[in-house]
């Protein structure tokens, strides 16, 4: 089992190293020069070719990243063109902050994505499975950045029960697990767990349905099983690819949603994203999205090799 | 019929329903089976003619829609009138089940050992370590080999074979008074099917097990049963010792199968005969004898009522009007 995780350890390396280039060129790509944001604009060609030097701008591509890999290597992933502040100390806020989101907006989801696929598996065709099929079709269809408007509407604006946007007193940086600053996250992260509660939904039912008409759950009631015990072998048998799904949808939430946390003003991620795009600030952009996409791989990983312990048929070789 | 002492499974006018979109199905239309302790009945027919179904309503293994009637005495109790409690205690306990894909029948996340020490510690009161001891006990009787380390093996990691002498270990696990047996050897390569049935012949003379075995192979029938009951359509349409249904045969459903049957070799231009037409919808079932479409000997009689169950023999039965007609002036 150690043996496997760390083989799969290895695995992962060219992938972030594959990771990294495309983060890299992936802003390259896009139309613009980072420093006409925020050179004045009658800067001389003299002054923008200083610039251009300062910020390394000026070498061949592959030199950039050679410099850039080197430098992210040791932990620094440049300055903010923006702001002038660590890059590194901005990702790790925004980090921080949707994942406190994404935490909270998991647990719903998936508690009740969960609960939804069960019911709805065991009781298929009732009433009840009809029900949970409409709240998880709801889920994944509704536009959520339209859904956030709406609950902004009503709870903040019409009952006025919670605050619309921010992250409470102190902004981005004094985050505490109290009522003040819990009251903030309420709607974005109901928002946020709608998708991953309607996919997950999808997935249980889907997977319970499956188990419970295959030949071993009547040989164990054939055996005298009951109804618990019956429970306890459908879950172990749905676990290995519920959790693969659950793991891929904590992967787009840990990424902050940028719809969501633009419209919630929610200091993380995926507002940090925005913010670079906008901005057309290189090195916080790809800083960012390396971040991100080492989140996700190391996700993947820890997703396979659970997998892997729960299922005896998944080869561990 | 009445319940007597030495009788251990007693069921009478057995029906079986099940809700569908054209209504309900009768897939088992009134079948009286009985069974002594140490006796082996086979359920000979082909897919559809309600064997497996009735097999099951034995331990009422159903879907809850599914509706069981007439009456099910298994050891001196009422099976249809068992509580869900009951009923979960006396599966697995008093009768047992063997399935006709080991391959699907056990569940892929658990281990193989682990999966039968579940069923000996739902019945008795022991401790983990003692099921896992009788386990082993189990493997070692049905003659796995190096029975400890495949006490550890998920079911993908045995054999067909292998996996179908787990499934009898367990199936045994509590010394069970009847074994349910459907189709067991079916999914199995021919060289491990017959194996697989000395085995069970053994097992059962060790623990004086009735028996009741679903399939459609006469060859199996023959080999393992010491009765026949010949089911068509949701009915048993012949029914006696294994000689008398295969030397005389009385019902021509019965006497069709027999000659489907290769014996040795065919020459080659000999063609094996096979009975004509298709099963009938249990839906929109024929008048009267439910064979009569397929039967050479068809007269406008079969189509008026089903056939009564005639005696042509000592304990030897069959619903055929020929039949009746043939013992008439005897």
């Amino acid at each position: 089992m150690l043996l496997y995780a760390l083989k799969r350890l290895v695995y992962v390396l060219p992938v972030a190293f594959g990771v990294s280039i495309v983060c890299f060129l992936l802003v390259h790509l896009a139309p613009g020069d980072p420093l006409t944001a925020i050179m004045p604009i009658d800067a001389t060609a003299e002054q923008q070719a200083q610039m251009r030097a300062a910020y390394g701008f000026d070498k061949p591509l592959p030199v950039q990243y050679g410099i850039w890999l080197f430098k992210v290597l040791q932990g620094d992933l440049g300055a903010s063109i923006a702001s002038g502040r660590p890059v590194a100390s901005e990702v790790g806020r925004a980090v921080g902050n949707s994942l406190i989101l994404a935490s909270l907006a998991t647990l719903i989801g998936f508690g009740f994505g969960t609960f939804f696929g069960f019911v709805a598996g065991y009781f298929r065709g009732s009433v009840l499975d009809r029900l949970a099929s409409v709240v998880s079709i709801l889920g994944v269809s509704v536009p959520h950045y339209w859904l956030g408007m709406v609950m902004v509407i009503v709870f903040s604006a019409l009952l006025g029960w919670l605050p619309s946007t921010g992250a409470g007193p102190g902004g981005s940086t004094a985050w505490r697990f109290d009522w003040e600053h819990l009251q903030y996250i309420i709607l974005p992260a109901i928002t946020m767990s709608a998708i991953p509660m309607g996919i997950i939904a999808r997935t249980v039912r889907a997977l319970v349905a499956d188990i419970l008409s295959q030949d071993f759950v009547q040989a164990l009631r054939a055996k005298g099983m009951g109804e618990w015990a019956v429970f306890k072998h459908v879950v172990r048998n749905a676990a290995p690819t519920a959790l693969a799904v659950m793991g891929l949808q904590l992967g787009y939430l840990l990424g902050g949603s940028i719809l969501i946390e633009t419209v919630f003003a929610w200091p993380g991620t995926g507002f940090l994203l925005n913010t670079a795009i906008f901005q057309r600030d290189l090195p916080l952009l790809q800083g960012t999205i390396l971040v991100l996409a080492l989140f996700f791989v190391a996700l993947n990983l820890i997703v396979d090799v659970l997998q892997s312990s729960l299922d005896p048929r998944i080869q561990r070789g | 019929m009445s319940t007597t002492a030495d009788t251990i499974v007693e069921a009478s006018g057995l029906t079986v329903d099940f809700a569908s979109g054209k209504g309900l199905i009768r897939a088992v239309s009134g079948v009286d089976l009985s069974l002594k302790p140490g006796e082996t009945l086979a359920l000979l027919g082909e897919s559809g003619s309600g064997k497996s179904v009735s097999l099951r309503a034995l331990m009422r293994l159903h879907p809850s829609s599914a509706k069981i009637g007439g009456s099910v005495r298994v050891d001196g109790r009422d099976v249809l009138a068992m509580s869900p409690r009951e009923l979960s205690a006396y599966r697995g306990k008093t009768i047992s089940m063997i399935f006709q894909d080991p391959g699907l029948a056990f569940d892929p996340v658990y281990r193989i050992g682990d999966q039968i020490a579940e069923s000996v510690m739902r019945h008795e009161r022991v401790s983990r370590s003692e099921a896992r001891r009788r386990a082993l006990e189990l493997f070692e009787r049905v003659r796995i080999p190096s029975p400890e380390r495949r006490l550890d093996n998920y079911p993908h990691e045995m054999s067909g074979g292998m996996r179908q002498r787990a499934m009898i270990a367990l199936a045994l696990a509590c010394r069970p008074k009847v074994l349910l047996a459907d189709e067991p050897t079916t999914a199995l390569d021919a060289t491990v099917q017959i194996q697989v049935l000395l085995l069970l012949r053994e097992l059962q003379r060790e623990f004086g097990l009735a028996i009741v075995f679903v399939t459609h192979d006469i060859g199996v029938a023959v080999e393992i049963a010491d009765r026949i009951a010949v089911m068509y359509a949701g009915r048993i349409v012949e029914s006696g010792s294994c000689r008398d249904v295969i030397r005389n045969a009385a019902h021509p459903y019965t006497q069709g199968l027999l000659a489907s049957r290769a014996h040795g070799t065919l020459a080659p231009d000999q063609r094996l005969r096979a009975i004509p037409g298709a099963p009938p919808d249990l839906a929109a079932p024929p008048p009267g004898c439910a064979f009569g479409p397929r039967c050479d000997s068809f007269a406008e009689a079969c189509a008026r009522a089903v056939p009564e169950n005639v005696r042509v023999g000592v304990a030897h039965e069959a619903r055929c009007l020929l039949a009746a007609a043939a013992m008439a002036p005897a």
